[in-house]
Order: C-alpha cells, then sequence, then structure tokens
C-alpha cells in the first residue's frame, strides 16, 4: 500500500533551486502596505520571450485595426451613399449615377444564388461526413473521399467556375441553362453556377458535421443498438439530431463564403446587371437565366469596373458586408447555443 | 424463505436517512470503484475495505431474496475473445426470472465482456469473437434478429449516457419504431410517464419533461436510463455497475428499484461493490480473470465460499 507522501514524510526535503529572482522582487516576502497582488513581470523574461510577446500583442492589434478599418471605412462611405430607393430599385445600365436605379436586382441575386448553393451542398456534405463518420468502410474509398473533399476546398473558385464552364455546356446539362437554336448550350444561368457554387460551401458543412459526429462518444451509439435499434435510425434520430448546431454553422459560413464570391459569378452568371430570366416557366425561368449579385455588380461600378458608379459600389459592398457579417453573427449565436445544450456540458466524457 | 420481518426492516430503511445506521455505510465510493480500470487483485486491501462493512448492518437493510422463476437465459460454454486475449473463458450461467444474478470480480475478469455478450453488444467490436450457446427462453440468440433481442434484453450502462435531448423524447425514442416518429408524443405520453415511475424518476422530473436530459444531474440520468431500457418493456435487463458513478441515495434509489423489477424481469448486475452485491443478488457469481470460479446463492457464497479464491476476494466482507 503506498502511502502519498506529506510534507515533512520520511523524504527528505530537497535544497531550494538557485532560481534568480525579479529584479522588482521581494514582494512575496512581507506584505506590501497596498496589499497589491505581484503579478508575473515581464521584466523577468528572456529578450526573445519578450520580442514574441511584443509581437503577438501587435499582430492582434493590428488584426483588429484592419477589421475595424475596414468596416468603419465601408459604413461610413456605405450610409453616406445608401438610400432605402436603392436597395428597391431595379439597376438600369445608364453612364448618368442619378438614373441608373439601385442594385434590387443584384441583392436577389446573392440571396438566390446562396440558397440554391447551400441548398445543393448541405445534403451531400452531410451525408458524405455520416458515411465516412458512421460507415468508412472500405477504408480506401473513406481516404479518397477524404481527399477529393480537401481538393475541392483548396481549389481556387476561378478554377472551380472554369471547370463549371466547360462541365455545362455539355449537351446533356442543356436544361439547366439557355440553349441556342443551334444547339450550342450557353452554359451559364443561376443553376449552373448554384451548382459550383455548392462546391464552395460543401467542404465548409462537411467538415463540420464529421467533427459534430466524431465528438459524439461511442457510448452514446452504443445506448441506442442496446435499445434495439439499426443504425440507420441511431443516426437518424440520435446523431443527426445532436449535430444540428455543428450543421448550421457549417452552412452559415458556407453561405457567407458563397454571398461573397466573384469569380464563379462572372464566369457563370454572367455578371449582369439585372436578372434575366430565360424561357417561359415561371421560377425555372429565373433558375435557367443569368443574372448578377451583389459581388459583381459592386466590382462592376466600381472604378475598376465599367459601371463607374463608386458611390453606389460602396452602398452595395456595405449591404454585402451586412449579410455576411449576419451570418458571422448567427455562426456565433448557433455555436453558443449550441454548446449550451450538446454533448460538450454534458457529464459524459469521450470514451 | 421470505422473512416478515425482514421485509418490515426494508421499507423501514427507505423512508430514513442512511446516515442513522440501519444501512452500511457508504464506503464504496471512495474504495473498490473509485479507479475501475486499475486491477484489484483479491488482495489485503479488498478484505480490509470489504471488512469495514458490517454483516448484521447489511443483513438489516437488505430486501428479502427474490423468488427464483424461470430460467429465463442460459448461458452455456462462453468464450468470448479479443483477438488472442481470452476475455471470458468457457462459462456457463443460468439466468432466471425473479431474480436478481450479481456478477462480482476484480477489474478486467470479464464482467463487462459478459454482460454485453448476452446483449449481442460484443459483435459491433470487430476484434471480438464469441463461442459457446446463449439462449434467451430455449432459443440461441444468435438465431434471433438482432434487433429484436436487444429490445427483449435491454441494458443500462456503467457511464448514465442519455441522448442529448429532452427527457421525454429519450424515453420515446425507446418507445417508437425504428427511426420512425410515430406514433406521436400524445399517444406515447402515458408509456413515457409508465417508465419513468417505474425507474423512479417520474416525480422529479414530471414538471418538465422537455427539460434537456443532459442537464438532470448524474444519479437522475442513471434513471432515466433505466426508465429508457424499460420502456419497451424488455424481459431481461443487464446492468453494468450501474451505480459506480453515483452517490449513495442514488445508489440507493437503484437498489430499491433493482429489487422492486425483479418480479417481472430477469436482471444481471456487475457490480464492484460486494454489499450491493449482496444486498440485490439473489445468486452471485464471482468470475477471476475470464473463468467463472464460483456460483451460487448470495448468503451461500459470502457465507462459506467453496473455491479459495472467492475466500480471498469477498474474505471476511461482512465481519
Ligand atoms: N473493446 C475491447 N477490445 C479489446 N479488448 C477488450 C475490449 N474490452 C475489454 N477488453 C479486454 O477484455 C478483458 C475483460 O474486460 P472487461 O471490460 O470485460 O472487464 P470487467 O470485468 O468489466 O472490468 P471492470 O470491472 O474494470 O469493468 C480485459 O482484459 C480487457 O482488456
Ligand atoms: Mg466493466
Amino acid at each position: 500500500m503506498s502511502v502519498p507522501t506529506r510534507p515533512g514524510g520520511a523524504a527528505p526535503p530537497l535544497p531550494p533551486l538557485p532560481l534568480p529572482r525579479s529584479p522588482g522582487g521581494g514582494g512575496r516576502q512581507g506584505r506590501s502596505p497596498k496589499k497589491r497582488r505581484v503579478n508575473e513581470s515581464i521584466s523577468t523574461w528572456r529578450l526573445t520571450d519578450r520580442i514574441g510577446y511584443v509581437l503577438m500583442w501587435a499582430a492582434g492589434l493590428l488584426l483588429c485595426a484592419i477589421g475595424i478599418g475596414i468596416l468603419a471605412y465601408m459604413a461610413f462611405k456605405g450610409v453616406q451613399y445608401l438610400r432605402p430607393q436603392l436597395v428597391l430599385t431595379s439597376p438600369t445600365a445608364d453612364i448618368d449615377q442619378s438614373s441608373s436605379g439601385g442594385f434590387l436586382d443584384p441583392l436577389l441575386g446573392t440571396i438566390l444564388i446562396t440558397l440554391i448553393g447551400i441548398a445543393i451542398a448541405t445534403p451531400i456534405a452531410i451525408g458524405a461526413a455520416t458515411w465516412i463518420v458512421e460507415y468508412g468502410r472500405p477504408t480506401w474509398l473513406a481516404r479518397l473521399i477524404d481527399s477529393g473533399i480537401e481538393i475541392i476546398a483548396g481549389t481556387p473558385d476561378i478554377v472551380i467556375a472554369l471547370f463549371g464552364l466547360v462541365l455545362f455546356q455539355q449537351g446533356i446539362f442543356g436544361w439547366m441553362s439557355f440553349t441556342a437554336t443551334g444547339g450550342a448550350v450557353f452554359g451559364r444561368s443561376f443553376l449552373t453556377a448554384g451548382a459550383m457554387m455548392s462546391l464552395i460551401a460543401l467542404p465548409m458543412v462537411f467538415a463540420a458535421t464529421r467533427e459534430g459526429l466524431q465528438s459524439i462518444p461511442l457510448h452514446i451509439r452504443e445506448a441506442s443498438y442496446a435499445l434495439g435499434k439499426t443504425k440507420a435510425a441511431t443516426i437518424r434520430r440520435v446523431l443527426l439530431p445532436s449535430v444540428k448546431a455543428n450543421i448550421s454553422t457549417g452552412a452559415a459560413l458556407g453561405m457567407g463564403r458563397i454571398a461573397g464570391d466573384t469569380a464563379i459569378i462572372v464566369v457563370l452568371l454572367g455578371a449582369s446587371l439585372t436578372l434575366d430570366p430565360e424561357g417561359d416557366v415561371p421560377g425555372l425561368n429565373v433558375l435557367k437565366g443569368t443574372g448578377g449579385t451583389l459581388t459583381s455588380y459592386v466590382y462592376n461600378n466600381s472604378p475598376a469596373g465599367e459601371g463607374n458608379a463608386p458611390q453606389k459600389a460602396y452602398a452595395a459592398a456595405f449591404v454585402l458586408l451586412l449579410i455576411v457579417l449576419a451570418l458571422n453573427f448567427a455562426v456565433d449565436l448557433i455555436a453558443r447555443s449550441g454548446a449550451k445544450t450538446g454533448l460538450e456540458t454534458s457529464r459524459l466524457g469521450a470514451r | 424463505m421470505i422473512d416478515p420481518h425482514e421485509s418490515t426492516a426494508r421499507t423501514a430503511q427507505t423512508t430514513d436517512e442512511p446516515a442513522n445506521g440501519t444501512m452500511p455505510p457508504p464506503i464504496r465510493r471512495i474504495t473498490l470503484d473509485s479507479q475501475p480500470t486499475v486491477a484489484l487483485p483479491p488482495s489485503q486491501d479488498a478484505v480490509a475495505i470489504a471488512n469495514t462493512g458490517d454483516r448484521s448492518l447489511a443483513a438489516a437493510g437488505r430486501p428479502a431474496r427474490g423468488v427464483a422463476g424461470p430460467e429465463r437465459m442460459t448461458i452455456s460454454g462462453l468464450s468470448v475473445y479479443y483477438g488472442d486475449n481470452h476475455a471470458v473463458k468457457n462459462v456457463s450461467l443460468p439466468i432466471r426470472q425473479g431474480e436478481v444474478l450479481a456478477l462480482i470480480g476484480p477489474s478486467g475478469c470479464g464482467k463487462t465482456t459478459l454482460l454485453r455478450t448476452l446483449n449481442r453488444l460484443t459483435e459491433l467490436t470487430g476484434s471480438a469473437r464469441r463461442e459457446g450457446l446463449i439462449t434467451l427462453d430455449g432459443t440461441d440468440i444468435d438465431s434471433l434478429e438482432v434487433t429484436e433481442h436487444r429490445r427483449r434484453v435491454s441494458m443500462v450502462f456503467q457511464q448514465p449516457n442519455p441522448f442529448p435531448m429532452s427527457v421525454f423524447d429519450n424515453v420515446a425514442y425507446a418507445l417508437r419504431e425504428q427511426g420512425s416518429k410515430r406514433p406521436k408524443k400524445k399517444v406515447l405520453e402515458p408509456y413515457v410517464v409508465d417508465a419513468l415511475q417505474r425507474a423512479g424518476l417520474y416525480d422529479e422530473v414530471a414538471s418538465n419533461l422537455d427539460h434537456p436530459a443532459l442537464r438532470l444531474s448524474g444519479g437522475q440520468q442513471q434513471r432515466l436510463c433505466i426508465a429508457r431500457a424499460l420502456a419497451a418493456r424488455p424481459e431481461g435487463l443487464l446492468m453494468d455497475e450501474p451505480c459506480s458513478a453515483l452517490d449513495p441515495k442514488s445508489t440507493n434509489v437503484i437498489e430499491e428499484l433493482i429489487v422492486e423489477l425483479r418480479k417481472e424481469l430477469a436482471i444481471v448486475i456487475v457490480t464492484h461493490n460486494l454489499q450491493q452485491a449482496y444486498r440485490v443478488g439473489d445468486h452471485v457469481a464471482f468470475m477471476y480473470l475470464g473463468d467463472l470460479v464460483e456460483y451460487g446463492p448470495t448468503d451461500d457464497l459470502f457465507d462459506n465460499p467453496k473455491a479459495a479464491r472467492t475466500r480471498d476476494y469477498i474474505g471476511g466482507a461482512f465481519g
């Protein structure tokens, strides 16, 4: 039986290590009159540690400054030019800024493309993540899927856009976009752009879902099996509901990415000023048609583009920033509420 | 065999606080169970720990023995291997309705493995291999559909493991068909309430069945898990150290529950707490390194253990 050694036990106490004292030290001996707690002083640190410490602070402050700077500048410029009228009227091509309308269409375009992209990405990502975590056999296939998604995540959006253009100009995808009388497929539409946009959001939803599923301890699954439930029932009724917060977080992040993307809009959506429906089936015609989003609108109206209406560009950019910030805020909110009810606070540790 | 005085003693004890000496002192929390992963050979330690209990006190707080009913499950020649590790060696045991079978033995002797095999959960472990026959009401359990078998023989784990959903949904999940959302809440409510009542939890959660289960206390969570296991009206209940994470009071509640439930169920309980085995067990099986060393009625096994190893392990457990 081992008795824990107590201070003053059998072992003779070691002599104190000759450690250097802090120059301003001596505070621990005797009480200072003001009863101030003596904190660790940076002056005792090595020079390299001190430099590193200062650099870390500087980096943090710099990032803060950049973030606040962008926000403040955009808010200043945006609020200055933002009028309700701008959000409510469609743009028209006019060299005169006072009669070139607002950016209702691009705003709708952003919302539409974001919804299409996330609607395609989420189920696929959840399915892939669930398969990888809960089945994952054969291993080589799981690894293949994993690397596939990694490749998608690492591919620049302009490459994805060009790939999409080549892909959707194939005859079998003719139903997704405008097809000329000769049979040439245009390949640009909300559907095709949305499909490619889903690739941008997919890795984020996938990673979030997978992480969530992996954090569920094994004994939760066993508890379900022990009740005579099948694996499918366990996944549907226990596991996926538990990772709802993770899925929403991933989806919100992915939506932010879609809303902010420009390359796919320019290549695959036409980046036109207004929504240009295609065909006469209501609803489908918009999806089959081309259009633009806030990103392409900002680009076109910026000094770099041809519209040259920088004030409207600022206003639109501000709205876009608000949308993305709102999505980020939603992520935070979801993550926090997830922490309240999710597994993290449970008494069960991972096995 | 049923002594009326004993049962009155038990009823009296349920209303009393544990501190007034009608039941053994809650020594177990700080002793055998505190570190279940550390192998505890039947050493002087165990004897010394067990010695602190008092047999007469334990007997006073002990419920009457159950009346052995029909044999529901039979284990014959069961061996379980994890790869090369022979975890359960040629074990044969009967499991009867109306009584509680307590499995005791030092850590790592294969109790959990045996229990999980009865529920066919070992099959989920890739490296595990099983030999021997287990029957449920005379039918080889391998020939039963595995989900149906697990519904008939339910399991409660050492760690409380409620699902991250509401109290109601935890129980309702067990009642519903595979993955279905039907029947609706209204229809299920009486069954859920019944299961919670049988598990002795209902009064504490009645006001808020939509409360997230993970915010219940550990003891409440464990009773919720029992309610969940009972909801589908199983015929057998396997409990793997159900009280090891609980305080003496919750332990007491669950022990009473076990004694109550054995009338309708065949119960197997794994425990490191010899006093618990003595209190709730009608038969006790002592395992050592995968072998079933001794099996017999609780009183016989504790009074005059036949095997030397059993004697060493429980030796003087009650002074
Ligand atoms: N999943 C597993 N994979 C491989 N070996 C395992 C596994 N589970 C248990 N074992 C081994 O099987 C043997 C019996 O383990 P088991 O968990 O049944 O012991 P136990 O009697 O329940 O112990 P305790 O009282 O500590 O819970 C041990 O040697 C253990 O290492
Ligand atoms: Mg165990």
